[in-house]
């Protein structure tokens, strides 16, 4: 499914210059160099940080978007840094593994 | 291409929130290469570990990619207080980092590791006291 279409299913949009980008799976991680290692390309990072330094970590690692579980809040300057860099970012209030779930249920 | 092209940045170890921006412009430029996609991916991690690295540990240095017709290159050089164990560094889970680093999703202990994992090959030149420097090898074939 495409990352846009999360937008019905308890996923809100922060910022989404790529909404079309598929998604076929998750990773679920905070430790940056964790993500890198083990998330796949086109995959939905599910994540409480919302540093700049994620944004960088997305683009490079090539992940469809990025979720921010627990309704954590992304800062305006890194919202900005998202969009230029063509990084998706969603949020949602359900934790980690509830995302998981539910996104699991979708794909 | 029939010559080698190369890109060269000097990364600046004073400001975390920039790091990767050499990174970044790596994957732009070998994108317009026409590179595949998992190259680039693979190309930019290694990349852009090896600059946190330098930003945490060495107060920044030098970054240069050279792309021919069968493989890139990254070397990365810095001026830092050097690798005293490396085999220990290629640990994963093993990390100097300070707190207020981690606070920030870094020292993880697997930067090296994703080095090596996401390149063909990997040498290190490190002298205590006086810098290290990374060559790392993918190859385009």
């Amino acid at each position: 499914m495409t990352v846009e279409a999360l937008l019905q299913h308890g996923f809100q949009a922060v910022t989404l210059p790529e909404g079309n980008r598929e998604i076929d799976g998750a990773y679920i991680g905070d430790l940056l160099s964790w993500v890198m290692g083990r998330a796949t390309a086109d995959n939905a990072w599910i994540t409480i940080m919302s540093n700049v330094n994620v944004v960088a970590v997305a683009s490079l690692a090539d992940v469809s978007c990025v979720i921010l579980c627990e309704g954590v809040v992304l800062p305006e300057d890194v919202k900005a840094t998202a969009e230029q860099k063509n990084v998706n970012v969603l949020t949602t209030e359900m934790p980690a593994y509830q995302a998981a779930v539910r996104l699991s249920q979708l794909i | 291409m029939s010559e080698k092209l190369n890109f060269h940045f000097d990364v600046d170890g004073t400001d975390f929130t920039s790091a990767g921006q050499a990174s970044v412009q790596v994957k732009k430029n070998l994108r317009r290469l026409g590179i595949a996609p998992e190259t680039i991916r693979r190309v930019s991690i290694a990349m852009y570990e090896g600059e946190i690295n330098m930003v945490i540990h060495a107060g920044g240095g030098e970054a240069d990619v050279n792309v021919s017709e069968d493989e890139i290159e990254i070397i990365l050089t810095d001026h830092g207080p050097g690798i005293a164990d490396v085999e220990q560094a290629m640990q994963e889970g093993f990390s100097t980092a300070t707190d207020s680093i981690r606070s920030l999703g870094f020292g993880a202990g697997m930067g090296l590791p994703n080095m090596k994992r996401y390149t063909d090959d990997m040498k290190i030149e490190t002298v205590v006291g006086s810098g290290t420097t990374i060559t790392m090898r993918i190859s385009l074939m």
